[in-house]
């Protein structure tokens, strides 16, 4: 997310699950200095995150700014290593790259950045961009055999879709070892001799981190909302004749609701809604989103009939794509709902609208 | 959390399992158990079809067809014509 990503994922124009290239700029990371060693100076780069990364972290959550958010591939330094020190391996999406280093504080460490054209570990890795040719090849670039005497590389256990790591083996003389799934629990996995745990290596759908990516699934469903007010729009100026602002966008307000029911609502509260398939969790929760507002406010029978039809349709729709985001979904899972929900979602919508030019 | 039952295109051939237990560290969610000296799954459903264990087993013993299980990437592939991708390049 994962999912998403899952992200993932829709990404391709507003917001970005991924990251991803906008341009083909870089973006700056401060450099404190160099360090010296047989294949020349090595930046290094600071463990502390600054105001710009944060806010850089926090625009790329709401998509705000066309702008790259990737780093220069090659080889960074953290703190003073020597020739003996851990390298460490990951993707050039600076996200990426800031939480890897912010775990890293107390580690004398190298970071090996790889080209993954400044998207994530985890949707390089499905891509092949984090992968078995890009990491030999980048250990070749960098001159790692004369940077580091001990053989080893260490990569985020998300990377490993990507990487056969026997291949790197043999190709390179560097054995990847797979560290943990999140970057925080490295200071954990080096003191217990590079070996990760289950719970290290296990990943999980927290609230937190569904949370994060409601920004993503708010810029998201904006497409689809448009449409929908473009179309109440049509059908008020059918009724009524004219074109009123007024009518329209308190008749848009459910719409809205709907959304924030299957952007943020759902996927807050996952775990809790009744059904394993994403469509039919959006659309229970739509439906019980009617009853509720139906109650405070009556529309009438037609447009309850409407909201019947649609919201929950909308909701369904919005959170079938939150299966791009998530981080437990599989491919033949997603196909399979997808054959029963869109059909179903679109029938649905479709006499809701035909209703309501009756 | 568990998706749709019996889904997942994931096999294990035991015959070609040494047991040397690298899905076992690769999979995100615990597919895997080691049992006799080899690789067991223990709960199919819990796999999501990431492909870690296929690509890192360097005996052949896995098979699984590895994708994006998102519903964008995959109506984007329909209109394509291509496999389910993600959207961000």
């Amino acid at each position: 997310m994962n999912k998403f990503k899952k992200v993932d994922c829709g990404c391709d124009t507003i917001a970005n699950c991924c990251g991803g290239p906008k341009t083909e700029k870089h973006s700056q990371i401060a450099v404190l200095g160099g360090v010296k060693t047989k294949a020349g100076d090595i930046p290094v780069v600071s463990a502390k995150l600054g105001f710009k990364d944060t806010l850089g972290s926090w625009r790329m959550r709401w998509g705000f700014g066309r702008y790259s958010y990737s780093i220069e591939p090659g080889i960074y330094a953290v703190g003073k290593p020597k020739n003996t020190s851990p390298v460490f391996v990951s993707a050039n999406y600076k996200m990426s790259f800031d939480k890897l280093r912010k775990a890293l504080a107390d580690i004398d460490c190298f970071i090996l950045v790889l080209d993954t054209k400044g998207i994530n570990v985890w949707c390089a890795a499905g891509k092949g961009t984090f992968g078995t040719e890009e990491l030999i090849k980048r250990i070749k670039a960098v001159n790692l055999e004369k940077i580091v005497a001990r053989k080893q590389v260490i990569l985020p256990q998300l990377g490993a879709p990507g990487v056969a790591a026997h291949i790197v083996a043999k190709k390179t003389g560097f054995k990847p070892v797979y560290g943990p799934v999140r970057a925080e629990d490295i200071p954990l996995f080096m003191k217990k001799g590079m070996k990760a745990d289950e719970k290290m290596r296990s990943v999980e759908f927290p609230f937190k981190e569904r949370i994060v990516l409601a920004p993503f699934e708010i810029i998201g469903s904006l497409k689809l909302l448009t449409v929908a007010f473009v179309l109440l729009s049509v059908i008020n100026l059918f009724k009524s004749g004219g074109l009123n602002i007024q009518n329209t966008l308190c008749s848009f307000l459910p719409y809205l609701g709907s959304a924030f029911v299957g952007a943020v609502l759902v996927p807050a509260l996952l775990p809790w809604i009744p059904g394993k398939s994403f469509a039919y969790k959006g659309w229970l929760a739509g439906l019980l989103y009617v009853a509720v507002i139906g109650n405070m406010w009556f529309p009438g029978t037609t447009v309850y009939f409407t909201w019947l039809l649609i919201l929950p349709a909308i909701s369904a729709f919005i959170v079938l794509n939150f299966t791009g985001c998530s981080t437990y979904t599989s491919l033949s899972g997603v196909k399979k709902e997808m054959r029963y929900a869109i059909p179903l979602i679109v029938v649905s919508a479709l006499i809701g609208i035909v209703l309501n030019f009756l | 959390m568990k998706y749709l039952s019996n889904v997942s295109t994931l096999r294990l051939q035991a015959a070609k399992c040494t047991g040397c237990g690298v899905c076992l560290k690769v999979c995100p969610h615990a597919v895997f158990v080691i049992k006799n000296k080899k690789a067991v799954i223990v709960d199919l459903n819990f796999c999501m079809e990431c492909g870690a264990c296929k690509m890192n087993c360097s005996f052949n013993a896995l098979e699984v067809k590895s994708g994006v299980g998102c519903a964008a990437g995959i109506i984007a592939g329909a209109l394509r014509g291509t496999e389910a991708s993600c959207l961000c390049e």
